[in-house]
């Protein structure tokens, strides 16, 4: 094993340690420290309530309800080093229990299958060569934009496996636990969000590059 | 020795490093020689490393402390 992986190792199980303390001295009375337990987590639990709901209003009062939850059941949590899934867990249900609510989210957008196949399959239509990226490129407010609309563009179990597993890099067992799926399931799904994804962005690294590609016809050379 | 098709089929698994080693060296072998396949391998991981840096998505303003508040309240009477 590298040595960089070796001493992310080492910051990790230290991180599931500390995290493993706080989760018992707030069980013993210390509430105050939850704010420490969750403050690594407030992005992540937003963001995976977002990727179900899409809104950017209603995310903010289900991660605050999902955030008190997980403060009341804290007792409930067997595994302290699962804390992270344990909570994205509780972010899910509080999410899909709201959208449920909310008939306004029961219709996905038909533009949002458009780059499917009648049995599911994945077809790439143009690829996009990536090798310049600036290092400093996820600061830039247009990535952002168009990284979260990216997002919301991907159908809704693509989308949650995705968030989850990709920018919340939970494993793949982990992502499975959470929404309830089958590991190959996940791999699935994922796979083709990836491929949704990579293409939605293409064009927003430049796509002039596909015209001197000598095989490039003007159609999908899959 | 593995084509385009199946280079595309196992992309996820491949970067993931989820293949048997002989299907990994067949993939690598191919993509070394495939201007299409090097560029969508390419492509996908750096789409990962982009949407994987949590600075990509903002939080909106104030959020962090409206949650505070929200648990202060909470808190303070539990």
């Amino acid at each position: 094993m590298a040595e960089h992986t070796l001493l992310a190792a080492g910051l990790d199980a230290q991180s599931e340690h500390n995290e493993a303390a706080l989760i018992d001295r707030i069980r013993k009375g210390e509430k105050e420290l939850f704010y420490e337990l969750i403050q690594p987590y407030e992005r992540s639990v937003y963001l995976t309530i977002l990727s179900v709901l899409r809104n950017h209003s209603d995310a903010e009062e289900v991660a605050q309800e999902a955030l008190l939850k997980a403060f009341t059941h804290l007792d409930q949590l067997r595994s302290t080093e699962k804390f992270k899934a344990w909570l994205l867990l509780i972010a899910v249900n509080e999410a899909r229990m709201r959208k449920r609510k909310d008939r306004r989210h029961l219709y996905e957008s038909m533009e949002e299958q458009a780059m499917e196949t009648e049995d599911g399959e994945f077809m790439p239509r143009q690829f996009a060569d990536w090798r310049e990226i600036p290092s400093d490129i996820v600061e830039r407010k247009e990535i952002r934009i168009v990284v979260q609309r990216a997002v919301n563009n991907l159908p809704e179990k693509y989308r949650e496996v995705f968030v989850l597993r990709d920018m919340q890099h939970l494993s793949v067992t982990e992502t499975a636990e959470v929404l309830g799926l089958t590991v190959p399931a996940v791999k699935t799904q994922l796979h083709r969000a990836r491929l949704q994804m990579r293409e939605q962005l293409a064009p927003f690294f430049g796509k002039r590059w596909i015209e001197r590609l000598p095989f490039w016809k003007g159609k999908n050379p899959w | 020795m593995v084509k385009c098709d199946r280079v595309l089929q196992e992309l996820s698994n491949y970067i993931d490093e989820d293949i048997d080693p002989s299907l990994r060296a067949a993939i690598e072998d191919h993509v070394s020689g495939c201007h299409r396949c090097s560029v969508l391998v390419d492509s996908t991981r750096k789409m990962l490393y982009v949407v994987g840096d949590e600075r990509v998505f903002e939080l909106p303003v104030g959020y962090s402390e409206r949650l505070h508040a929200r648990l202060a309240q909470h808190l303070g009477n539990a």
